[in-house]
């Protein structure tokens, strides 16, 4: 990929990275560290030409399928589907208010571009399994994506599709998880050891690969790996860092569950935001 | 005349209340019952400071058990554990269990007679934010159609820690729902609590207001808001949803002749439908469910949505004027 592509989509990543802050700091509830992390893997799958949507017609029958399993990461979502053109971009800041198609966990039929509505954990992986078996039996082209996290990984639910989607050779589905090694009481490792993912899906007769999930360029290299697979389930490990991009919440599981700073107190957000926005020094910062 | 052994002596003055949400006396209630009984332990399923068994878990931490995020696993290990001497309790948000591990306890502790006690948090509308997928409206419909299970929504922080250990009492499962935002704490810290026995707050002849949960508060605040109206109401706090009191119910009924449901859930099911049930096959009388009208809820802050669903006092003292207007001209 053209190094100038390169860095128009981390700066793509770290402008969604900013929208997911506003929301959250104007919502006063809702989650940092997950929506944060998985941005530059949502970039790759969005602007990366690895799926096919239409904003103008979020119905599309041709369109390729992206599922949200771990539905509480959505401001994450929100923010890429409206720089995608599915929905003004203003519309973010009414995340998790009364009235709002920004329900605090994503509802299906409030919000064009969601393909479903999810909040408990364990539950979307079944359902893109059922996507993908549907598309295969009707000899039909739509991909069908994938995200859950680590955590939902702890759900008998999860285990069972993956078994299901093993055993079917769904081919045309490409999990991607968010390796960020935290959950609510703590380290995975520490409240119930997941490792290792790899093995695990090996031998569940998926097609297995580990990446950083900070470096677009191996997303969408990954991605395009997964769909020449063609015997088998793929699922990339994307390692993340919690809260990546605003350093006071990087890896500290505490933020698994809180906004940025509260409304109206907006100190040490807006250092954060500037972080963001010039990629750490990197670029000039940009007004918006 | 009013409960005076029940109603703390500021009741009908919010603002010297504490706030306090009843999950805190689940996690007061547990240390108590781990004081008492060695055999108590906790599991949590990756929620453990939020549903409070933190607080247990601080106190007799070889005594905590984390399941990770694996509920329906953590109703089998406890059905487990149960079955061996332990007095297990387990907990998450109502939405995931009992939400999502209705058969497992139906067939691992109900039918197997197990006792372990289900704290449901983040019950009911107040977890507001977080919309409809985390807000809990069915559960108490779902743990009441299991054969031997007792089923209790507690009124108040203080009711919560007296419900919890009752709950040791009980030879059988026992589904405990609470809420996550502060609410009135309104009883005496020594209130009775029998397991099965409702609790008459307030005498009254007009109509009979009967509630479960926080919204028993707010039932007794809108028969103030009547009182001015002219109407007099009798409030009954229905705690134990399963087995119900009957007969508190129907004496009350015989009195005034008109009952309304309040609850934060479905009318669907819940406490609603045990009223229904109990004066349809007893003394039929006109009543009225208030409580979510088989709808989802969604996102908004707790007082927007407990509004917009007519759970509030206010909202209930009007609805509960037009209705009997409606039924007695
Ligand atoms: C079935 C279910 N149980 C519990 C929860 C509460 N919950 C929400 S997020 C979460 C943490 C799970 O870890 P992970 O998904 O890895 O979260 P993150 O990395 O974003 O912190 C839990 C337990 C839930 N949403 N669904
Ligand atoms: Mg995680």
């Amino acid at each position: 990929m053209p190094e100038k592509n390169l860095l128009e989509l981390e700066k793509k990543a770290n402008q969604i990275r900013v929208d997911i802050i506003r929301s959250l700091v104007e919502a006063g509830s809702g989650h940092s560290a997950g929506p944060l992390d998985m941005a530059d893997v949502f970039t790759a799958i969005y602007f990366g030409d690895v799926m096919k949507y239409d904003p103008k017609n979020p119905d599309w029958e041709e369109r390729d399928r992206f599922i949200l399993s771990n539905g509480h990461i959505c401001p994450l979502l929100y923010a890429t589907l409206a720089h995608a053109g599915f929905f003004p971009r203003e519309e973010l800041l009414s995340l998790r208010k009364l009235d709002s198609r920004l329900q605090g966990h994503p509802h299906r039929v409030a919000l064009p571009g969601l393909e479903t509505s999810s909040g408990p954990l364990g539950m979307g992986l079944s359902q893109a399994a059922g996507m993908a078996y549907s598309f295969l039996m009707d000899k039909k082209k739509n991909w069908v994506f994938a995200a859950l996290s680590d955590g939902e990984h702890q759900e008998g639910n999860t285990w069972e599709a993956i078994l299901f989607a093993g055993k079917y050779k769904l081919y045309n589905l490409t999990v991607l998880i968010d390796r960020n090694n935290i959950q609510i009481d703590g380290y995975t490792e520490n409240v119930m050891p997941l490792e290792s993912m790899v093995e695990k899906y090996e031998s569940f007769n998926w097609h297995v690969q580990e990446i950083d999930g900070h470096n677009i360029e191996s997303i969408i290299d990954a991605i395009n790996e997964s769909k020449a697979i063609s015997t088998k389930p793929s699922v990339i490990i994307c390692n993340t860092i919690p809260g990546k991009g605003v350093e006071y919440m990087e890896r500290d599981y505490e933020w698994h569950g809180k906004p940025p700073g509260t409304k109206g107190n907006v100190g040490e957000v807006v250092e954060a935001l500037y972080e963001l926005r010039t990629l750490g020094g990197q670029i000039a910062s940009e007004h918006e | 005349m009013e409960n005076k052994k029940y109603l703390d002596d500021n009741w009908q003055n919010e603002e010297k209340l504490d706030m306090i949400p009843t999950r805190n006396g689940y996690g007061e209630g547990m240390v108590a019952a781990g004081e008492m009984n060695e055999n108590v332990v906790a599991l949590c399923a990756d929620l453990t400071e939020s549903t409070r068994t933190l607080m247990f878990k601080e106190k007799f931490p070889d005594r905590f058990i984390e399941c990770g995020v694996s509920e329906a696993n953590m109703v089998g290990v406890a059905s487990g554990l149960a079955s061996t001497g332990k007095i297990p309790f387990v907990a998450s948000y109502a939405m995931f269990c009992p939400g999502m591990t209705w058969v497992q306890i139906r067939t691992t502790l109900c039918y197997n007679q197990q006792k372990v006690i289900i704290g449901g948090a983040h019950a009911g509308l107040s977890v507001g934010p977080d919309g409809a997928t985390h807000q809990a409206l069915e559960d108490i419909a779902i743990m009441r159609a299991l054969p031997n299970m007792t089923v209790i929504v507690p009124a108040d922080y203080h009711e919560t820690r007296r419900a919890v250990i009752a709950s040791l009492e009980v030879n059988s499962p026992v589904y405990l729902r609470f809420a996550r935002e502060n609410s009135p704490v309104f009883s005496k810290i020594d209130a009775p609590f029998e397991v099965g026995k409702s609790i008459v707050l307030r005498d009254g002849t007009d109509v009979t207001l009967i509630a479960c949960g926080p919204m028993v508060y707010e039932a007794l605040l809108a028969s103030e808001i009547l009182a001015r109206r002219d109407i007099s109401c009798e409030v009954i706090n229905a705690h134990t949803i399963k087995p119900f009191d009957e007969s508190t119910l129907l004496a009350s009924a015989a009195k005034t002749n008109y009952v309304v449901s309040i609850e934060e859930h479905q009318i669907i099911g819940g406490l609603g439908s045990t009223v229904a049930e109990t004066l349809g096959e007893n003394y039929p009388v006109p009543m009225r469910r208030i409580g979510m009208n088989d709808k989802y809820g969604e996102s908004g802050t707790a007082d927007e949505l407990l509004e917009r669903y007519g759970l509030t006092a206010e909202r209930i003292a009007q609805t509960v004027l037009s209705s009997i207007t409606e039924e007695r001209g």
